[in-house]
């Protein structure tokens, strides 16, 4: 229930919080994954970083095609913004199925993916959306796509001193029907298994499908074999569950008292056939 | 004097609000962790990381330097106090010797190592990581039948075989039906062991006064006498210079009906320091040592006649008691063996409990206390044999129902059944249900190929716990009534209610026997020093006995009411109704506040009657009661993942007479919600090594708003004569009458598969198991 | 190391030296006395110490005292105005919305949010917006009840 002591800093720009961090300290967004590990002292940070104070991470704004999206914007946000429910219902909707109210209203995006956990939301749907996150360090910026960043459970592409900045994702095109499916482990409220999908058709046949897996595994992963698997046919029931079937191929399943391997697998398939009937669906 | 008579409305049976809510729901009520006191400590308790393990030693040093630590207490400080109590007692026992801090070894994961006192929480905290122990982990065994076997670690190394009791009750001829039987079915059922989770956790203050020698304990319990008189003894102070209070009491469900370590020990911290202490449990030292419930493994045979009629029932329990026992322990399977028949007239029973010491943290009382565990039993294979017998389930539970006629009826088990009509509930749950529009939905579900199930439970229980020749401690009641000079009215009940509502039901009993407003009433309990000795709140026995000890306070004061009336209308014979009494022969009245008045001020008293207007009742009950009821479950399993959705949820329960519907009603709610976790979501899971996986509400699945379906619930309201309110108790009902009812609808929904049993929790991963794999 | 805080709560000025690992709801009930919001776990699950943060329903278990710091809190207890009870307030009284009562200063809270943001929101809207609420008496049954009845009394 009581952390460590730590100190407590509050930068007004992005540079003093990058000099900070590059100094070892810990960033806090809106600590809902950093203060329960603070709490129970399984992270005990010398030093805190708040960034609420450092401007510009807070815009939701569309550009060239993208939405992009301030890592200090809020889940809450992100599910209720007709902008981003317009631009990307799929991440809207990501947004929408974390934890419960008081949770999104603090927690944001930049601190949910820079955290990793391996069955949080977002990062199905980054997957699925080929997102871009936009990461910066004392020595400047970087970008790297949603599939480089998660790299393993609570592990990311971020370097010690890194700070992620922004996420970029496409403006859904008309006619793309997207769904997020998450199978809820009941007590904490993490995805079993979540899945998202975004398809497109083009003459009767299935011109694109993405498919973004989290929970599943120890990251999550854009489950390419399913989207080849897809593409091309008329997305029938039959080549959906066909498709389906190969979510979880090559993958080692996550295993604990909420669900063995075997049956996070079997999830697996069942919420990725879900979300493509369901995105299929509102295809056009 | 007026002549006007008052004609109040009656308000036994009406939707009251509740006088409890004005402080809760503003925020003002005093939790334990709400009390502040000048110069109070704070304490953080070092627990066991280990199952087992040896004490090698402990080095505080580095806790004792921290600036603001006051003082570090370990097992050698506090061999004498204590043994923390089991107050129940059976033959042959064996009872470990409980000390409130683990001496040179710990038997659970959380047991109590050392207690750290500061200034501050926060610093308590950080000085509890610098206490250094020298550990030897030692093999532990966390499941009762693992521990029955032979080699298995020992628990407790005088004991190498883990019992820690047998039990045996008989009645009838039970190997002759059986030889007899044209029918016999076995099943092994198990009641899963859960955590009580109250969202008011555990939480202690003690402060010493030295000059006077005497103790105040705050604690969050139900039973504030009894803990007084046991924690004075485990301290060795006189017991009135301990002052028990329980304040808000945010939840028990038998949790908190328990004499615990770090009562006695913050009672010990607070004297040797001369400071006042707080100690306020976290949520995972709530998971980890506050005792669970359940933890049953049970093999039940039940044996009957061609035509269905239940003629014996056998039982072997196996009761996971944990590392020590607590107040109940060894007490709560028995209750189970008392309600095995259930609500069938069934007079051959056979049952053997053996009791077994696991390294996990002691089970005890838990919503229900071995009733559920019972009901879930005897429910589940009344729908075993139906199905085996290829009768529906309602029409086998009709067969073998008590009547009505039967009552007073004498159980098998040597209970005496005070009222009941069984076929009623289970008629008008039926009919709510639509029950057989709902076979014939089914029918059609199941050739479409969906897992539709119906399942039902017709329960009985024992409330009002208990007359005291049955119970540990006593189990009468007792309420003091004083009529204040002005005519307002304060009742002590001597019952310690947290959230039952018993300040507002109360209330309304006294409002109506006295005439006076509902306003003019204020119920108190919970502080020893105020209220007379009483037993507490559990087993759903708040109102039936507590509040009948006020009833009859009443009739007593009522009585004197009368004496003085008479004196003031100098006449012979009068009435009291309404709050006046009335000449019967002039007509003339006074009201009960001119009477009140009169009756302190005492410039005349009746013949032999002293000034005042205070009664106080102990009421010793002749007898339990027993409540009852019908639940019907519909449900559909999704056969890709074998998520349960439950479709309706139709509750009738017959608690005896209703005094406040809207009361009755949430407990029944809130029971529910208990019993749907028990048979959907909840299991405390301990590995094999004796760790808690299952040890915060990540992983411990308290049912959340989104999982709890619409609850349609009516009643039945067959008065029980036990009691001159005619009201048996509601507290546990809807725990014991939902985890079979939920059950058996799965049970139903799979039955095409051949699945005829599931245990609990029928988390998704099992059913989708039982959908891949068929019969289990 | 204690940092010197400000800010508003239910309507006044509190300025503090506190601790940074201080958490919000200990500030609230040790420093400012305000013992409404209530303690019930430590993962952020529970509920029982929702509070408003500039308007948003937090678990104030989960944020620390200097992360409010000029910002506008509201507790329980800021709830009633003038004395008369907050809708909400009145209608868990009159639909047993509250049996422990430890749940519900945190449950009002968050029904709180969801009426601003839902005014009429249907069963299914109200047992999603109370989801971060745990209690474990009522079954939520009443508190439905008492959430549409608020609604109705909010919105006439």
């Amino acid at each position: 229930m009581i952390a460590q002591n730590f100190e407590y800093e509050t930068p007004s720009t992005l540079e003093e919080a990058l000099e900070l961090l590059a100094d070892g300290a810990k960033a806090l967004a809106g600590g809902m994954s950093l203060i329960p590990l603070m709490k129970l002292r399984l992270a005990v940070p010398e030093r805190v970083v708040d960034l609420r104070r450092v401007p510009g991470l807070n815009s939701i704004r569309v550009a060239e095609g993208q939405l992009h999206i301030g890592a200090m914007v809020t889940h809450y946000e992100l599910e209720s913004t007709p902008l981003v429910r317009r631009s990307s219902p799929l991440l809207a909707a990501a947004a929408a199925s974390i934890g419960d109210v008081q949770v999104r209203n603090l927690g944001t995006l930049g601190g949910s993916i820079a955290h990793a956990d391996p069955a949080a939301d977002y990062p199905a749907a980054l997957q699925a959306l080929e997102a871009v996150i936009r990461i910066a360090g004392k020595g400047g910026e970087r970008a790297v796509s949603a599939a480089e960043f998660f790299v393993d459970t609570f592990t990311t592409a971020l370097e010690p001193g890194e700070l992620v900045v922004e996420v970029s994702v496409p403006v859904e095109a008309a006619g793309t029907g997207v769904r997020y499916e998450k199978c809820e482990q009941l007590a904490s409220g993490f995805a079993l298994v979540g899945v998202a999908a975004r398809v497109a058709k083009k003459g009767g046949k299935v011109s694109m499908a993405r498919v973004g897996v989290t929970g599943l595994a120890g990251s999550s992963y854009r489950a390419k074999n399913v989207e080849a698997l897809l593409e091309g046919t008329t997305g029938s029931a039959q080549d959906v569950t066909r498709a389906a079937a190969a979510v979880a191929e090559g993958k080692e399943a996550n295993s604990d008292i909420h669900a063995s391997a075997d049956y996070r697998a079997h999830l697996a398939r069942v919420y990725t056939a879900r979300a493509l009937r369901a995105a299929l669906g509102t295809a056009g | 004097m007026a002549s006007t008579v008052t004609k109040t409305e009656v308000l036994f049976g009406k939707k009251m609000k509740r006088k409890e809510d004005p402080r809760l729901i503003t925020g003002t009520a005093t939790y334990v962790d709400d009390i502040q006191m000048p110069g109070m400590h704070h304490a953080v308790i070092l627990r066991s990381p280990y199952a087992a393990a040896r004490i090698k030693g402990i080095d505080a040093r580095g806790a004792l330097e921290l600036p603001g630590v006051a003082a570090v207490f370990t097992g050698a400080d506090v061999k004498d106090v204590g043994p923390v109590p089991c107050g129940a007692s059976l033959p042959g026992l064996r009872v470990p010797h409980h000390h409130v801090l683990a001496q040179d070894r710990t038997y659970f994961v959380g047991h109590p190592v050392a207690v750290v006192v500061a200034t501050d929480r926060y610093i308590a905290r950080d000085a509890v990581d610098r206490i250094e122990v020298d550990w030897e982990p030692l093999e532990a065994v966390a499941e009762p039948e693992k521990a029955l076997e032979a080699g298995a670690p020992a628990v407790h190394p005088q004991w190498p075989d883990n019992k820690a009791f047998d039990y045996h009750q008989e009645h009838g001829e039970v190997d002759k039906v059986f030889a007899e039987a044209d029918v016999v079915v076995k099943q092994r059922i198990t009641s899963q062991r859960l955590i009580p989770c109250a969202m008011e956790t555990r939480g202690v203050v003690a402060e010493w006064k030295s000059g006077e020698k005497s103790l105040t304990i705050y604690t969050s319990t139900q039973i504030p006498h009894l803990m007084r008189s046991l924690v004075a003894g485990m301290l060795g102070i006189p017991e009135n210079r301990l002052r028990a209070v329980a304040p808000e009491v945010g939840g028990g469900f038998g949790s908190k009906l328990n004499v615990y370590a770090e009562e006695a020990l913050m009672g010990f911290v607070a004297m040797k320091t001369g400071k006042p202490v707080k100690w306020i449990e976290s949520r995972r030292e709530n998971m980890l040592a506050t005792t669970h419930g359940r933890g049953h493994v049970d093999y039940y045979e039940i044996a009957a006649k061609k035509d269905g009629t239940i003629v014996g029932i056998k039982l072997k329990l196996i009761q996971d008691v944990g590392s020590y026992h607590q107040l109940l322990t060894p007490a709560i399977p028995t209750l189970s063996v008392l309600m095995m028949p259930g609500v069938y007239r069934c007079q051959n029973i056979r049952a053997d409990i053996v009791g077994v010491f696991t390294n996990c943290v002691p089970t005890d009382a838990y919503r229900g206390a071995g009733r559920p565990e019972a009901m879930h039993g005897i429910e589940r294979m009344v729908d075993i044999l139906a199905a085996e017998m290829k009768m529906d389930p309602a029409e086998l539970r009709l067969k073998n129902f008590i009547q009505p006629e039967e009552f007073p009826y004498a159980t098998a088990t040597g209970l005496t059944y005070d009222s009941g009509d069984y076929a009623k509930p289970l008629k008008k749950a039926l009919g709510i249900a639509g029950y057989a529009a709902l076979r014939e939905e089914q029918r059609a579900a199941r050739s479409a190929g969906r897992l539709m199930g119906i399942g039902l439970s017709t329960y009985g229980e024992i409330c009002a716990i208990g007359p005291s020749p049955a119970t540990p401690a006593g189990g009468w009641e007792s309420a003091t009534v004083r009529i204040e000079p002005s005519g307002k009215v304060t009742v002590h009940t001597g019952c310690s209610p947290h959230g039952q509502g018993e300040e507002t039901t109360f209330a309304q009993i006294a409002a109506d026997e006295l005439g006076v407003d509902f306003d003019d009433i204020i119920v108190l309990h919970g502080d020893t020093a105020i209220v007379q000795y009483g037993i507490g709140t559990f087993g759903s026995r708040g109102t039936a006995i507590g509040g009948t000890a006020m009833y009859f306070a009443i009739q007593e004061l009522k009585a004197k009411i009368k004496r003085f009336g008479a004196m003031m209308l100098d006449c012979d014979d009068v009435t009291f109704s309404g709050g006046r009494c009335v000449c019967d022969k002039t007509g003339k009245s006074v009201s009960i506040q001119e009477i009140a008045a009169a009756s302190y001020r005492a410039m005349k008293l009746p013949p032999k009657t002293e000034p005042g207007l205070v009664a106080t009742y102990f009421w010793e009950p002749p007898n339990f009661t027993f409540p009852f009821g019908a639940h019907v479950v519909v449900t559909e399993v999704d056969k890709e993942t074998g998520d349960i959705e439950v479709k309706r949820y139709v509750a009738v329960d017959d608690c005896g007479k209703i005094i406040n519907p809207l009361v009755v009603a949430g407990q029944i709610h809130g029971g529910v919600a208990q019993g749907l976790g028990q048979a959907l979501y909840e299991e405390a899971v301990y590995d094999d090594s004796g760790q808690l996986m299952t040890g915060e509400f990540m992983d411990y699945c308290v049912p959340k708003s989104t999982m709890m379906p619409w609850i349609e619930d009516s009643n039945t309201e067959t008065a029980t004569p036990v009691n001159p309110l005619g009201v048996k108790g509601v507290g546990e009902a809807g725990t014991i009458g939902c985890s079979p009812a939920v059950v058996n609808s799965v049970v139903d929904a799979l039955s095409p598969l051949g699945v005829r049993h599931i245990d609990m929790p029928m988390n998704r991963e099992k059913i989708w198991k039982l959908v891949q794999g068929g019969a289990a | 190391m204690k940092r010197s805080i400000t800010l508003q709560i239910n309507g006044k000025t509190h300025t503090d030296e506190v601790e940074p690992r201080l958490l919000l709801i200990h500030y609230l009930r040790e420093v400012a006395g305000l013992t409404g919001p209530h303690i019930g776990c430590e993962t952020s699950l529970c509920g029982a110490c929702t509070v408003t943060v500039d308007g948003k329903a937090v678990k104030s278990c989960t944020m620390f005292a200097v992360q409010a710091d000029g910002r506008d809190v509201v507790t329980i207890e800021g709830l009633a105005s003038n004395g008369d009870l907050h809708p909400l307030q009145t209608a868990f009284w009159e639909e047993h919305g509250a049996q422990c009562g430890y749940c519900t200063p945190g449950m009002i809270m968050a029904s709180k949010q969801l009426l601003e943001r839902i005014p009429h929101p249907g069963e299914e809207e109200i047992r999603h917006g109370v989801k971060g609420n745990l209690c474990r008496c009522t079954g939520y049954q009443h508190i439905v009840n008492a959430v549409k009845a608020a609604a109705a009394k909010m919105g006439a």
